[in-house]
């Protein structure tokens, strides 16, 4: 079988494209779960934007690497075996060197290997291509996700909490929005945040949605 | 029996897992376009769930008494994606009806993280066997009662809605979720789990 391969041969094509035109999360609306989960604190938003773009990158370029071995078949279960080795791995690291962060992301570390913009990097993406566009684009993509839960996590903890990475930015006298830290903020700040990130890119979609 | 009682009710209102937790979002939000494929797609995963949650713990304790629980993930990964597989054949073979309602909904769960989720939630909680399976069945219930309720809407609101240019399609979903969720916060309290 000959492999389809993408005309990308700029690399910052393929950056633009995982940051803007392709961001995973605000065109796409992939990998959701850990994107509103995490986003109540700036530094678990930060812990696993970096967290998904290490198994990203790493499991794209394993799986390229192997590429033309993998059978047509059995190549779902191949990319969960190869993520799910990467995400232990960032398990066992958070746990020794941030054992506070690895506590509040709690189950949510190993949920990296069912967020979808693992599996779909790997399958659009990376058993298409050779290794190193396909560590551009895994870092494309674990990029835009981490300026998104970046972006969420900062509105919802000046909110929620009146800080930013636990230094106050509110005035004494404010009233924290208990709601924005729990599951309503989320899903209100990143509907909102989807909404002017697509006004800002002219990017629309039909109402009836893209399946039909 | 009573405190199974209080986690399945639990799981399905005050912890929802989808609406609380916030997990399964990917296939909730892509699914639930209308009512009828909703609610294949939910009652798939409650199959699912229900059978490799009841699979995963006699594996977890057989981990945790050779001391490799840091494999954990990738033992219920793989359990999860064999269990998909062996439920599809065995539909086709044996249920054909059943089948051909729900077939095609069963890839795309090893995808969906309720299924993992549930798993890992038990270990971090240290459910006993009964308590596990109570607590895999109230929590695929309560995702399939959140995709079936945001379907309704979604369909609803297709027809007489206007929707502004830059939320159509899947960014509304976001808000009905939001809108969803502060609901089912005045359930809190209902059930400890």
């Amino acid at each position: 079988m000959k492999l389809i391969r993408m005309k990308y041969t700029k690399w910052y094509n393929i950056m633009k494209d995982g940051l803007s035109r392709n961001n995973p999360i605000v065109i796409a609306v992939l990998g959701i779960c850990s994107s509103l989960a995490v986003t109540n604190k700036v530094e678990n938003a930060i812990a696993m934007g970096l967290g998904v773009t290490f198994v990203v990158m790493a499991s794209s370029a394993t799986i390229s690497l192997i590429r033309k071995l993998i059978p047509a078949k059995v190549r779902m279960v191949t990319y969960m075996v190869v993520i799910s080795a990467f995400v232990i791995s960032v398990q066992l690291f958070l746990e020794a060197y941030f054992p506070t962060i690895a506590k509040a992301l709690g189950a949510y570390v190993g949920l990296i290997i069912t967020n979808c913009i693992v599996m779909g990097r790997a399958e659009a993406f990376a058993v298409k291509n050779p290794v190193k566009y396909t560590l551009i684009d895994g870092f494309a993509s674990g990029m835009g996700y981490t300026y998104v839960l970046i972006s969420v996590s900062i509105i919802r903890e000046a909110l929620a909490f009146g800080t930013i990475l636990n230094f106050r930015v509110m005035p004494d006298g404010w009233v924290n929005w208990v709601v924005m830290a729990m599951a309503p903020g989320g899903f209100f700040i990143l509907g909102l945040f989807i909404w002017l990130i697509r006004e800002l890119t002219h990017y629309y979609e039909s109402p009836q949605g893209a399946e039909q | 029996m009573q405190n199974l009682f209080e986690i399945i009710l639990g799981t399905i209102l005050n912890h929802n897992i989808a609406l609380v937790y916030i997990l399964g979002m990917c296939p909730l939000i892509a699914i639930s376009t209308n009512v009828k494929n909703a609610k294949g797609m939910g009652i798939a995963v409650v199959f699912v769930v229900t059978i490799t949650g009841i699979i995963n713990w006699p594996i977890y304790s057989l981990l945790k008494a050779t001391g490799t629980t840091n494999l954990a993930l990738l033992v219920f990964i793989i359990t999860i994606a064999a269990t998909v597989q062996f439920l599809e054949l065995f539909l086709e073979r044996f249920i054909p009806k059943l089948y051909s309602a729900f077939g095609i909904y069963l890839p795309l769960i090893t995808v969906n993280c309720v299924v993992l989720a549930v798993s890992l939630f038990f270990v971090n909680r240290e459910y006993t066997f009964l308590e596990t399976a109570a607590f895999s069945f109230g929590s695929s219930v309560g995702w399939l009662l959140a995709i079936v309720l945001v379907a309704g809407i979604r369909e609803k609101m297709s027809k007489n809605s206007d929707v502004p240019r830059g939320l159509a399609g899947k960014g509304i979903v976001f808000i009905v979720l939001g809108i969803l969720a502060l609901a089912f916060i005045g359930f809190t309290g209902i059930a400890n789990i």
